[in-house]
């Protein structure tokens, strides 16, 4: 991919989430899409954020209370450390969420715990500390809204929202 | 003679353990079955033309809160035998005690422009006696309602020998949309769901809005720059700035001290929660825990001289009790579950918290060395307790379940009776209930 493509790419990344998502990084916490669903770009170009997003997998879940990468956790993080070092130009911001079974403060230091365990996996594998950021939504931002297991189970997750660098925090 | 003789004997049983005491009109609240107090309140004189909806909506807003407490029951004006048309004229204190009022509460309005006064006496009718002296307050026409809540907050506190928290305000989180794209904006209400006016709009995630101790500011969590931080309003003209706390990933669950000068909160770093101290003034910071578990939710007790806390350090999470400067804590919560959300009672006794267990959440309170424990509400999810300013009742938030879920205020009393939805329009979370009005 040509630096101009890549530009354009991004500029359309940050228009469309100026328009749908009032919070910087709400495109990610609110439909769970990230960079992915409004960015250009294919599944198969193995550069493109669609990529990661879909083909390497954008997210990891967690059982119930905890924050432990499961063993398909870390195929999903082996996957991202391997594109982030290749795809140096960009950062990522980790967002850890709860599923509804909990207190609102509580569940957003838990949240914390499950981003910064997948921060610290994707720092083990040798992505910069200084590319990586992480947050909670706590339980405020559900991809699943039944109140089941098996919508709690998508629910307890720590998404790797992409970004260019240019985008600073 | 006889009938006479029929009527008091029926006027004893019905006004129940207060009269058979002989003493003056009296309820004292206990955790047993209370009979309420029965009270009649005849429309307040309007003392002139203008002041008639006053008079008539005033008289209607005491009748609401004190009924509302469930300490009383009203006698409807259809049982009346005499009526009161002028606030200066005598009782006529057989014809209340007929139809077993206990209480009379008379009244007057006057308008004058936008300034209205309303006066009122209230007089305990079996004694024949005013409990208390005649009192006026002023406002205006537009505040007519806390004029009218002042009343009930007169009649509460001279018959419970306690404070009223009907003259109050909450700030709270209203919601609207689905669970997966839910709308939030911090709101300011009466304690009854009345004059809601909006204090954010809704671009960000907003959390946990607490009330300083006199009412002036509110903290709470703001999502604007897509990490939770902690933003310091001013009511009065709706400004606010990020509170400057030590540096963390994130900064959450904010609480004033009593005496407003200091904000106790969580900071998240590396995935550790714990809790720190700032002072307003000054802007210095301390650190109160450095457990590697997740410690939040802090509450400072009346005095300032100690905090509850939650802590899962065992485990699951549990409550502590440790100084307002730190250092060794120790377990309060000891049953089955997890308990979180600790708020101490404004007298200091007592603290409420959110239980979770066996799949269900529950409001609940315990004495501070955790004896006593009692919970008051049971649903799918209860939580966020806050109290009222007398600390006889507590608001919390109440989540249905399902894809449908909706979140609605609920007021219940310490005992557990008196469980009622506060009426408001969309969905309400994260009450957080203000002083008493000066």
């Amino acid at each position: 991919m040509t630096l101009f493509k890549r530009t354009a790419l991004v500029l359309l990344f940050l228009v469309t989430a100026a328009c749908t998502s009032p919070d910087r990084f709400g495109a990610g916490a609110g439909d769970g899409s990230g960079l992915g669903a409004n960015a250009a770009g294919s599944v198969s170009d193995p550069t493109s954020p669609l990529f990661f997003n879909q083909t390497i997998g954008d997210r990891v879940l967690f059982t119930v209370n905890t924050s432990t990468i499961t063993p398909e956790g870390k195929a999903i993080l082996e996957g991202q450390a391997q594109w982030l070092l290749t795809n140096s130009d960009y950062r990522a911001v980790i967002e850890g969420h709860a599923d509804e079974r909990g207190t609102r403060e509580y569940n957003l230091a838990l949240g914390q715990r499950r981003a910064n365990a997948v921060r610290e996996y994707l720092v083990s594998r040798g992505v910069p500390n200084d590319r990586l950021q992480v947050t909670s939504f706590g339980k405020e931002r559900p991809v699943a809204v039944c109140s089941a297991e098996s919508c709690y189970a998508q629910n307890r997750r720590a998404v790797t929202v992409l970004s260019f660098s240019a985008m600073t925090s | 003679m006889m009938k006479r003789l029929l009527t008091l004997l029926v006027a004893l049983m019905l006004a129940g353990p207060v009269l058979a005491q002989g003493g003056p009109l009296r309820l004292t609240i206990t955790d047993g079955v209370i009979e309420p107090i029965t009270f009649a309140v005849p429309s307040f004189e309007a003392e002139s033309p203008a002041a008639q909806q006053a008079a008539s909506d005033i008289s209607r807003l005491v009748v609401q809160d004190l009924a509302g407490t469930g300490l009383f029951r009203e006698v409807p004006a259809t049982a009346f035998i005499s009526q009161v048309s002028s606030f200066a004229q005598p009782v006529a204190f057989a014809d209340w005690r007929a139809i077993n009022a206990q209480a009379l509460i008379v009244g007057a309005v006057t308008v004058n422009g936008d300034q209205l006064v309303v006066k009122f006496r209230l007089y305990d009718v079996f004694s024949g006696q005013e409990l208390g002296r005649g009192l006026q307050f002023a406002g205006t026409t537009a505040g007519w309602r806390r004029m009218g809540h002042k009343v009930a907050d007169a009649v509460y506190s001279r018959i419970t020998g306690e404070g009223g928290f009907f003259d109050s305000r909450v700030v709270y989180v209203s919601e609207n949309g689905p669970k997966d794209n839910r709308q939030k904006r911090l709101a300011i209400m009466d304690f009854d769901g009345a004059n809601v006016q909006f204090l954010t709009d809704s671009s960000s995630i907003v959390l946990a809005p607490r009330f300083s101790p006199n009412g002036d500011r509110v903290l709470y969590t703001s999502f604007e720059s897509g990490f939770p931080r902690i933003n310091l309003l001013n009511v009065a003209n709706v400004g606010r700035q990020q509170l400057q706390t030590a540096p963390g990933e994130m900064a959450f669950s904010p609480r004033f001290s009593p005496d407003g000068r200091q904000v106790i909160y969580s900071l998240s770093n590396g995935g550790n929660t714990d809790i720190y101290r700032t002072d307003l003034a000054t802007g210095q910071h301390m650190r109160l825990t450095s457990a590697p578990s997740i410690e939040t939710a802090p509450s400072l007790s009346p005095d300032g001289s100690q905090i509850v806390f939650e802590s899962d350090r065992s485990g699951g999470q549990q409550l502590y009790i440790m100084s307002s400067n730190g250092g060794e804590a120790r377990r309060i919560s000891f049953g089955a579950g997890r308990y979180g959300t600790p708020v101490w009672s404004p007298r200091g006794d007592m603290v409420a918290f959110t239980k979770q267990n066996a799949g269900r959440f529950h409001i609940g309170v315990m004495r501070t060395d955790g004896s006593e424990e009692r919970l008051l509400t049971s649903s799918f999810l209860d939580e966020g307790p806050t109290w009222s300013p007398n600390g006889r009742v507590i608001l919390f938030s109440r989540e249905t379940q399902g894809a449908g879920g909706t979140s609605t205020m609920y007021s219940v009393d310490i005992s557990g009776r008196n469980l009622k939805a506060v009426p408001l329009q969309g969905g309400a979370s994260d009450p957080s209930w203000g002083p008493l009005q000066p």
